[in-house]
């Protein structure tokens, strides 16, 4: 890559105000560092890792609306989780995390657990049984 | 208190962290320089390993590999140290900053809080350097960020005992012997042959034979998984390749800049029309990220991308393959 072709695109690391540094070949071909904003084919990346979030966590939503789905699977979607981070998280087997997002077995859970995984998601009892709590 | 550690942006976490380690110890060390010796550059296919969904992509060798094989090499040794027990770990953190010494810790970049929320996924293999502490706030130099940084004593726990897979568990690491003078000459060649060996390796999914198995993959990946999870599974590759700072390249810009020092220093004028070749290879990685995030985004022009962009990686893959040949025999 030549210093002259180091991306300055338009990114999000640009409005958080950092640019990254890449390596590059200055006119004589010697190597030298270059500071880049940011490349938008990454941009397109990581966009769509984001939409691709979203997207699952509005599906959780509606899971849980309809009564499909307990509020921790709708959580773990929002915290950017799968099954084996969130059991990793909560210190509980995956196959026992897994039967905690039947809403059945969801309303049966005892205080402790559910402070399990309201402190994992960082927010209140009340918060995790209700999804829309204090919107 | 402050210990008088000078922060410098690298375009890579660990070999950042190791250069400015080293620098601090009185050792001019470039961070190209740490990948090469420490056989940075990998490319490995792990599609039992799930990140986001999507399989494992990686262009770089395992956390911790770098930095240890780099010690190995020059003959510094290292000290790591690991903790079940956060409070215990803070402790042995404050202990060393007391004692003047700044350390390396692994973290997970979920809780990053300085971090743009597009790169705050669970991925637990970020290195930075902590440096001192005021007022209860730790002082963080990470070293893809321009300038330093804090964070305070929850904040910091939080990332050092981030869960998942590559779980850090505290883990701190910082040099603790060193030779005379750094004898790099038997170094450099000791870690271009380490990587000629694993870019060759006869394992299906390591090195060119990795990048092979890809490109069959993303020829199969629309019929067998549908364009949804095919596009999502190109992104992950090229958001891999992407890691912070690599230019596009998937880290080969780092290594050309490597064989280029390298070539100064063992005089060897072969090793830098190898960086040459090596920065073109690195070209062809970026085109080739360029295309796949095209497809993804439905700008595709031509109606074939999925089969183009396969043919674009087997290109690379034969030219690799070509070059790392070359390069074994060349050191």
């Amino acid at each position: 890559m030549k210093k002259k072709d180091v991306p300055q695109d338009k990114s999000n690391l640009k409005s958080s105000g950092f640019k990254e540094l890449c390596y590059a070949v200055n006119e004589k071909g010697e190597y030298i560092t270059e500071k880049s904003s940011g490349w938008e084919p990454k941009t397109i990346a990581l966009d769509n890792a984001m939409e691709d979030i979203n997207e699952r966590v509005a599906i959780a939503k509606e899971k849980v609306e309809s009564n499909q789905a307990s509020p921790i699977e709708y959580y773990m979607e929002l915290a950017k989780m799968d099954l084996p981070i969130l059991a990793s998280y909560v210190g509980i087997w995956q196959w026992r995390v897994k039967r905690h997002f039947k809403p059945k077995r969801f309303t049966k859970l005892s205080n402790k657990v559910l402070q399990k995984y309201a402190d994992v998601f960082e927010i209140t009892i009340e918060q995790l049984k209700d999804i829309n709590h204090g919107n | 208190m402050e210990i008088n550690f000078t922060h410098h942006q690298s375009a890579h976490c660990e070999n950042g962290v190791v250069s400015n380690l080293m620098k601090f110890n009185g050792f001019e060390v470039s961070e190209p320089m740490v990948f090469g010796i420490g056989s940075g550059l990998l490319f490995c296919y792990l599609p039992f390993i799930k990140v986001n969904h999507a399989p494992a992509f990686t262009y770089r060798s395992m956390p911790g590999f770098i930095f240890n094989r780099f010690a190995k090499r020059v003959g510094v040794k290292i000290k790591r140290e690991k903790f079940s027990s956060p409070k215990q770990a803070k402790a042995r953190l404050d202990e060393n900053l007391k004692n003047n010494n700044p350390v390396g810790l692994q973290v997970g970049v979920y809780n990053l809080t300085y971090f743009p929320d597009e790169y705050r996924f669970h991925f637990n293999a970020h290195n930075l350097v902590v440096y001192g502490k005021e007022n209860g706030n730790y002082l963080i130099s990470d070293p893809v960020m321009e300038t330093v940084t804090t964070l305070t004593e929850s904040e910091l726990e939080k990332v050092r005992f981030a869960k998942g897979a590559l779980a850090p568990k505290g883990h701190m690491y910082y040099p603790i012997d060193f030779p005379k003078e750094l004898q790099l000459e038997k170094a450099i060649v000791k870690g271009i042959k380490n990587t000629c060996k694993d870019m060759l390796a006869p394992v299906p999914i390591v090195g060119v034979k990795g990048i092979k198995l890809v490109a069959k993959q993303i020829r199969k990946w629309p019929k067998k998984k549908g364009i949804k999870v095919a596009n999502h599974y190109l992104g992950q590759i090229v958001r891999m390749q992407e890691e912070i700072g690599t230019g596009g390249g998937g880290f080969r810009y780092i290594f050309a800049a490597f064989l280029q020092e390298a070539s100064t220093v063992l005089k060897n004028e072969q090793l830098a029309s190898m960086s040459k070749e090596m920065t073109e290879i690195g070209d062809l990685w970026r085109d080739f990220a360029l295309d796949a995030s095209r497809i993804y985004k439905n700008r595709s022009a031509k109606s074939d991308g999925y089969n183009d962009i396969a043919t674009q990686l087997e290109t690379i893959a034969n030219r690799e393959e070509v070059f790392f040949k070359k390069l074994k025999k060349v050191v």
